[in-house]
């Protein structure tokens, strides 16, 4: 599944977009292809509202029972919200990887960060070749 | 053992790898770093007489089974009752204290699981991991568990009054990190300077480490020392005596963030300085930052209660470069004998042994009262050790001589703090009798 109406990164987050008085604000996830290839989630660490996160740098982790597994933003930014409850609960985001499983709200400072971001047809070829 | 090899088996070998002899396979090291002689070994001996040659020189050490014991300074003579030597002697347990194959291992992942448990007890801490190697390097990895909760790299608050050797095994350890290790001495009185403290603690702060009681014994502010670390977003790293557990609050009552701590005194002698056990509890909070093993118990799939390794996504094998700690295993050996030091004594029995040093050490003390040239070198008040200044300055001497009438009766403070070369410090645990504390004083008083 990959939803048409979102940006993608290689590394297997969605991005969200939309304006708010006149900015970028985007709603960042990871993809069911992720959530799939992760297997069972325990545990997701995510950032603080008010850090910075930089487009290709790690902005947190998600733990399966095998393994830890960096999150990398697809955006340039100041993050305004977290998806906190999903750190207790990260079935949630095995569940609805592209609705209630977003993991961070991020108020775009950058916007030639959004040029590297793939569509869904891109990605989509992308993850074929991986699957 | 030592297996010999017959000149016939050096041959074969030689031969086997193509190499002419012996000499040639040291080809490559510089003659001037070799020795051109061969060693100075003495011949050999029978195995009566070798027995004997060894524990003549064995007899050399004065060891606290034998002298007055008094020393202390992080390793002290507490106590060990022959249960737990009874227990941990056993070979199910000393033959196979590290499980590479953990779940085959259900005896030892069922002493984790309780050890850890009865260090929560203990500390008033959420979760314990199954122990570290030792104090020192249990106190480094809590300052780094808190730089990695706190994302805060700026500066990590140490008192002086925390134990030396700690501080400088956390001096080697942050050297890499690009962290500045503040230390804070201590006012007239031998606690913190809260002033000092509340000061240098800022928001580029992770965490403040304080030991309590410290390495003089005294007790510290911890509740003002929390606050001021909390109030600016700070970790609070407690490092505890785990006897004096038995009358104090416990760090989660105080409101530590991490707990670490020495844990010899929990059923090990204190065997010349090692091994010994590191102590690390934390809130649960930092329950995935905390390094090392951890048990958890669960049930199999008949329904019956069993143990397993747990969280292991922390632990560096699964992390690889991205862990915090590199530290995979415990000590196994001697979180067995805690637990059952732990569990024997129960918390009665610890609050006996607490009292009896804290009522211990003030019968010491009180026995000097009228040399004038010893007096109490801190004010503050104490748990089972404090220092005292020799006003004659000849702290080795004094020391020297009581050893030659079988009292260890301190340890020089000047070996870590040139300021305080006219003292030394003295630990007294229940062991100590009436009649070991009149020998003690007569020992310092008589040599000065």
């Amino acid at each position: 599944m990959t939803p048409e109406d979102l940006l993608y990164d290689e590394t297997h987050e969605w991005v969200r977009l939309e304006n708010e008085a006149g900015q970028k604000m985007a709603t960042v996830g990871i993809t069911d292809f992720a959530v799939e290839q992760l297997t069972d989630l325990v545990y997701l660490d995510l950032p603080e509202v008010g850090s910075q996160v930089t487009a290709g740098e790690e902005f947190g982790e998600v733990e399966s029972v095998k393994a830890v597994s960096p999150l990398y933003s697809p955006v340039t930014g100041e993050v305004v919200a977290v998806h906190s409850e999903l750190c207790d609960n990260p079935k949630t985001l095995s569940q609805d990887p592209y609705g209630e499983g977003w993991l961070i709200k991020v108020r775009v400072t950058d916007e030639t960060s959004l040029s590297r971001l793939l569509d869904a047809a891109a990605y989509q070829k992308q993850r074929e070749g991986e699957a | 053992m030592y297996l010999y090899d017959s000149p016939a088996e050096t041959a074969a070998m030689l031969e086997s790898i193509g190499a002419a002899s012996i000499e040639e396979l040291f080809r490559a090291i510089p003659s001037e770093l070799r020795l051109d002689r061969t060693l100075d070994i003495p011949g050999p001996l029978g195995e009566l007489e070798l027995t004997r040659h060894v524990a003549g020189l064995a007899g050399r050490n004065l060891d606290a089974n034998r002298a007055i014991c008094f020393l202390g300074a992080g390793s002290y003579d507490h106590f060990v009752p022959s249960v737990v030597d009874m227990v941990a002697s056993r070979s199910e347990f000393y033959t196979s204290y590290t499980p590479y194959q953990p779940e085959v291992s259900q005896g030892n992942l069922q002493v984790m699981f309780e050890y850890q448990t009865l260090i929560c007890d203990l500390t008033g801490m959420d979760v314990s991991n199954a122990s570290l190697y030792e104090g020192g390097s249990a106190t480094i990895e809590a300052i780094l568990m808190a730089m990695s909760a706190t994302r805060r790299h700026g500066k990590v608050v140490m008192l002086r009054s925390v134990h030396p050797e700690y501080r400088q095994i956390a001096r080697t350890y942050l050297r890499p990190h690009d962290v500045e290790l503040v230390e804070l001495g201590w006012a007239v009185d031998g606690r913190a300077d809260l002033q000092q403290a509340a000061e240098r603690i800022d928001e580029s702060t992770a965490c403040l480490v304080i030991q309590h009681p410290n390495f003089f014994g005294a007790l510290e502010p911890v509740r003002e020392l929390v606050d001021a670390a909390h109030g600016a977003g700070a970790l609070v790293v407690h490092v505890f005596d785990p006897i004096s557990l038995g009358i104090l609050r416990r760090p989660g009552d105080v409101g530590a963030d991490i707990a670490v701590a020495e844990g010899q005194s929990l059923g090990t002698p204190m065997l010349y300085g090692g091994p010994y056990l590191g102590i690390l509890a934390c809130r649960e909070t930092f329950l995935r930052r905390l390094p090392g093993r951890i048990a958890g118990q669960t049930v199999d799939r008949r329904g019956k209660r069993c143990w397993v390794l747990t969280l292991q996504t922390r632990e560096q094998h699964i992390r690889r470069e991205k862990a915090t700690s590199n530290i995979c295993t415990n000590q196994g050996l001697f979180a067995l004998r805690a637990a059952v030091y732990l569990a024997l004594m129960g918390p009665h029995g610890l609050r006996e042994a607490a009292r009896q040093c804290l009522f211990k050490a003030r019968a010491a003390l009180e026995s000097l009262a009228g040399d004038a040239t010893l007096s109490r070198r801190f004010d503050a008040p104490f748990f089972k050790e404090f220092a005292v200044r020799d006003g004659t300055g000849d702290v080795a001497g004094r020391l020297e001589r009581a050893k030659a009438e079988g009292v260890l009766a301190g340890v020089p403070l000047g070996t870590w703090y040139p300021e305080l070369e006219d003292s030394f410090l003295v630990a007294v645990t229940e062991k100590r009798t009436a009649d070991d504390i009149d020998a003690w004083s007569n020992a310092l008083r008589g040599s000065s």
